[in-house]
């Protein structure tokens, strides 16, 4: 086994630990499972969202081609906890639907956070080389839809929380940081200073 | 050497009153051979009540010790969920002073004992609407507050009546941060304080207060949306003009004075549509002044309730 897999496997390990975790603290008896499942998926998304977004700027600061590879794993990651936070929603509303409704008249973080969902679906389905291949430079622009998701996830934390913006507003901070390498690095290649 | 008691030392209040014996202890209490069952224990912690069913019981299944004690909202212990269970630990409530003043010809000071005294203590079982959209059902130990006020005897000036948390950074850690302006404030218009709804709690499950829940005192009232019900009280003013919450303090525009509870009236990032009891996963209607409007609406008409949120 090449060393680049051996790290791979650690890093889908790594990746499973916090649901893993979750898991077995839900299972031991948390006061309310609906509510902590829910937050956990929804932070670990955005937290694996934000570990994406960071191998780009990783491999030019360091020279490390070798890590791109490491990026899908990541993306891959962060939509797989998306899903299972858009899934414990819909099993909450799944007995009465008509209550969607009222979410999407009346709770626009929902909004938000459903369409950073749909916009990650695409990258998720188009993860495999085959795709890369096929889609050959649309695949790359394409991608850039990343960068809507995580504003839209941002937005969506920030939207819901009552009061207390610290965490919410870090990882806002963070993901301006990295969207801001890449305007910057654009900027800098085409050659307007 | 001063040997206190604190909270810290105590067997968890789920050791001592499980459900299933608070269950049955309700049928030995309405037997009035509660004697025999209760050992005694210094209340800080976690002593069994004496107390007979009140009025106003929901019919709904009560949420469990556990969930009630162990997810709430309690700023002072910090935002998050489980911070209060983890972290009420360190308040002592034993001695405790509650002033009772403004305008009253009374005015009223409190020790703890004295707390279990005011009146005679009854369970209610209320139901418990929270902005944030979750509720619970919760069998309190309390009296209503207007018994307390009668004996302070409010004057005419006594309109609206303010309510504030102890202030103690040293055992409240949420004090030590900028989550909220400190110490807690809450009010009610006098007429919604002297409701018989109105509750001052001292404990619940048929024993008193943990911390986490507003040990040793707290106000109760489940037509509104919980941040109202003030936990932890030391002074209790009699005022003339409107007081100034704590939330609404904060965001004038997402909280009001009034917070009934109104599936009609979103939060303005929210829905408030239906909420969510703890511990289910699907979601019920929210109701009317949470369920309680056959009681209270009267108290409202004439009032834009869109307006007066």
């Amino acid at each position: 086994m090449s060393a680049r897999r051996v790290w791979q496997a650690l890093l889908i390990a790594l990746a499973a630990l916090p649901a893993l975790i979750t898991v077995v603290e839900v299972r031991a008896g948390v006061a309310d499972p609906a509510d902590y499942l829910t937050r956990q998926s929804g932070w670990w998304a955005l937290a694996w969202l934000l570990a994406t977004l960071t191998v780009s700027p990783l491999v030019a600061a360091l020279h490390a081609p070798a890590l791109l590879p490491f990026r899908r794993t990541l993306g891959l990651t962060a939509f797989a906890y998306a899903s299972a936070h858009l899934s414990v929603y819909v099993a909450q509303v799944a007995p009465t639907p008509s209550v969607v409704l009222d979410d999407l008249i009346g709770s626009p973080y929902i909004v938000a956070g459903f369409a950073a969902w749909l916009l990650l679906l695409p990258l998720a389905v188009t993860s495999s080389k085959y795709w890369m291949k096929r889609l050959g430079r649309t695949w790359a622009r394409l991608h850039r839809l990343i960068y809507p998701a995580v504003a839209l996830g941002c937005l969506h934390y920030l939207w819901l929380t009552k009061s207390d913006y610290r965490e919410p507003a870090l990882f806002a901070l963070l993901a301006a940081l990295l969207l801001a390498w890449r305007v910057w690095r654009w900027r800098r290649r085409a050659g307007t200073p | 050497m001063l040997i206190r008691l604190t909270d810290r030392t105590a067997p968890a209040p789920s050791e001592i009153t499980p459900e299933a014996l608070w269950r049955s202890r309700r049928d030995v209490l309405r037997g009035a051979a509660a004697g025999a069952l209760s050992l005694w224990l210094p209340p800080a912690l976690a002593a069994p009540l004496k107390a007979s069913p009140g009025p106003f019981q929901a019919s709904e299944k009560p949420s469990t010790f556990d969930e009630i004690t162990r997810y709430n909202n309690f700023y002072e212990f910090g935002s998050g969920k489980e911070d209060p269970a983890k972290y009420a630990g360190s308040l002592v409530v034993r001695p405790w002073t509650l002033t009772v003043g403004g305008h009253v010809q009374k005015p009223l000071t409190l020790d703890y004992d004295a707390l279990f005294r005011v009146a005679p203590l009854q369970e209610r079982v209320y139901r418990l609407r929270c902005v944030e959209g979750w509720s619970m059902v919760i069998p309190w130990v309390g009296f209503e507050l207007s018994a307390l006020l009668k004996q302070a005897q409010p004057t005419s000036k006594g309109r609206f009546v303010q309510f504030v948390t102890l202030e103690r950074p040293s055992q409240m850690p949420g004090q030590r941060t900028g989550l909220l302006p400190w110490p807690y404030r809450e009010g009610l218009r006098i007429d919604e304080a002297m409701h018989p709804l109105t509750l001052l709690a001292v404990g619940l499950y048929g024993q008193t207060l943990p911390a986490q829940n507003g040990a040793p005192i707290r106000l109760v009232v489940p037509w509104k949306y919980g941040f109202k019900s003030i936990k932890s009280i030391v002074a209790i003013n009699l005022v003339e003009h409107q007081p100034t919450t704590t939330w609404q303090s904060v965001n004038p525009r997402e909280y009001g004075f009034f917070a009934n509870v109104n599936p009609a009236v979103d939060h303005p990032r929210w829905s408030q549509a239906n909420e969510r009891r703890i511990g289910e996963f699907g979601r019920r209607p929210t109701l009317p002044f949470n369920g309680y409007a056959r009681e209270v609406a009267s108290m409202y008409s004439g009032l834009d309730l869109k307006r007066w949120i």
